[in-house]
């Protein structure tokens, strides 16, 4: 999909900026985008690395597996197809769990892992089983405890408070998964 | 007001000292852990960064040449009327398709207005309880090859609306 998103982008940007005679701005501004990207990733490199070591020792001392265990009542009232031991609620927890520490890249994964196990309870292989909505809707929803990039972000560009968002992200974060839940159990009711 | 600034400030040290004690609990040698494990830190920017400067640069292009400043206008109007701030239309749509585009809108939100400006918390805040949606779905619905998705998108695009909605409500309440 990026692959014409970001033409598109590009072609619109320049386009516009023909008509309305912003050229020399776009030469500058292009220069400018691509080593501010930079300037970003460096900050990102410090707090992103204090994430990960935490994080890292957060999954050796199990904190992480203690964490999905005790998610599993709520999953069980979410996914009520799906059986109890059945190894797509590991990977669900996995995936929930990942996204809510922000560990994206450890969450797709087991996400991409909890719907081929959810494909294999499905009876009808083309269309969304009902656990496979709720997984997606659920997912989708984003929860999670502290975005760390937005941070990062905030500090590059000097921000004096650059956590202060977190306590916000956490209330608005529950409020978008709230509603996830119920359209989702709502729309299953329906269905 | 007073309890989420509270909680603003500490979950971080709390998140800190509660996996380090963990982590002494199970007698690890937490500080080399640290060190293996921010050495991954270094991976995943190392692999975000080619992805930034190409949307940054998008971006950019899309900023400099006018191009986010007329989607703001003409949609000034019709958003005015319900107290959504125009210049976060242009981010609120692209974080429906891509993660790391709408990432490049926000920080030119952040240099053009600062992070601590009421649309730069507001845009904080909304990046950090919304998702991407097409993308996601096609990635995940793809790799089982699932063709119909019945309510899956609609129910995304409820919670992503109530993200936004309630990110604009506290903004309002906390910064206004």
């Amino acid at each position: 999909m990026l692959n014409y998103l970001w033409g598109a982008m590009i072609f619109i940007g320049i386009l516009v900026a023909a008509f309305t005679g912003n050229m020399a701005e776009v030469t500058n501004g292009a220069i400018d985008a691509a080593k501010e990207a930079v300037t970003v990733c460096i900050t990102m490199v410090g707090v992103m690395s204090m994430w990960t070591g935490v994080m890292k020792i957060g999954e050796e001392a199990g904190v992480i597996r203690s964490m999905s265990r005790g998610l599993r009542p709520i999953l069980k009232r979410l996914f009520p197809d799906v059986p109890e031991n059945h190894r797509a609620m590991d990977h669900i927890a996995a995936n929930v769990i990942a996204n809510f520490l922000g560990l994206g890249w450890a969450a797709t994964p087991a996400g991409l892992m909890a719907m081929e196990e959810l494909q294999s309870l499905n009876r009808q292989k083309d269309r969304a089983s009902k656990a496979m909505c709720m997984f997606m809707i659920f997912n989708m929803s984003s929860l999670q405890l502290v975005s760390i990039n937005i941070i990062a972000y905030r500090t590059q560009y000097g921000s004096a408070n650059p956590s202060e968002i977190i306590g916000p992200g956490i209330i608005t974060t529950l409020a978008s998964t709230a509603a996830a839940v119920i359209f989702a159990k709502a729309a299953e009711a329906v269905t | 007001m007073r309890v989420i600034s509270a909680i603003s400030d500490l979950i971080l040290p709390i998140v800190i000292v509660y996996i380090l004690s963990c982590g002494y609990n199970k007698k690890i040698n937490v500080y080399e852990v640290f060190i293996e494990g921010a050495k991954e830190g270094f991976k995943i920017v190392a692999e975000i960064l080619p992805t930034l400067i190409g949307l940054m640069l998008a971006v950019g292009i899309l900023r400099s040449g006018g191009t986010l400043e007329l989607i703001s206008k003409a949609a000034a109007p019709l958003v005015r009327r319900i107290g959504f701030p125009p210049e976060a239309v242009p981010i609120s749509l692209m974080r429906l398709v891509s993660s790391s585009a709408s990432t490049g809108i926000l920080l030119d939100i952040f240099k053009k207005y600062g992070p601590d400006s009421f649309i730069g918390r507001f845009v904080s805040v909304m990046m950090s309880c919304t998702e991407t949606v097409f993308y996601t779905m096609s990635v995940y619905f793809m790799s089982v090859k699932i063709t119909k998705t019945r309510y899956t998108l609609a129910g995304a695009l409820v919670a992503n609306v109530a993200g936004i909605v309630a990110s604009l409500t506290l903004c309002r309440c906390l910064w206004g």
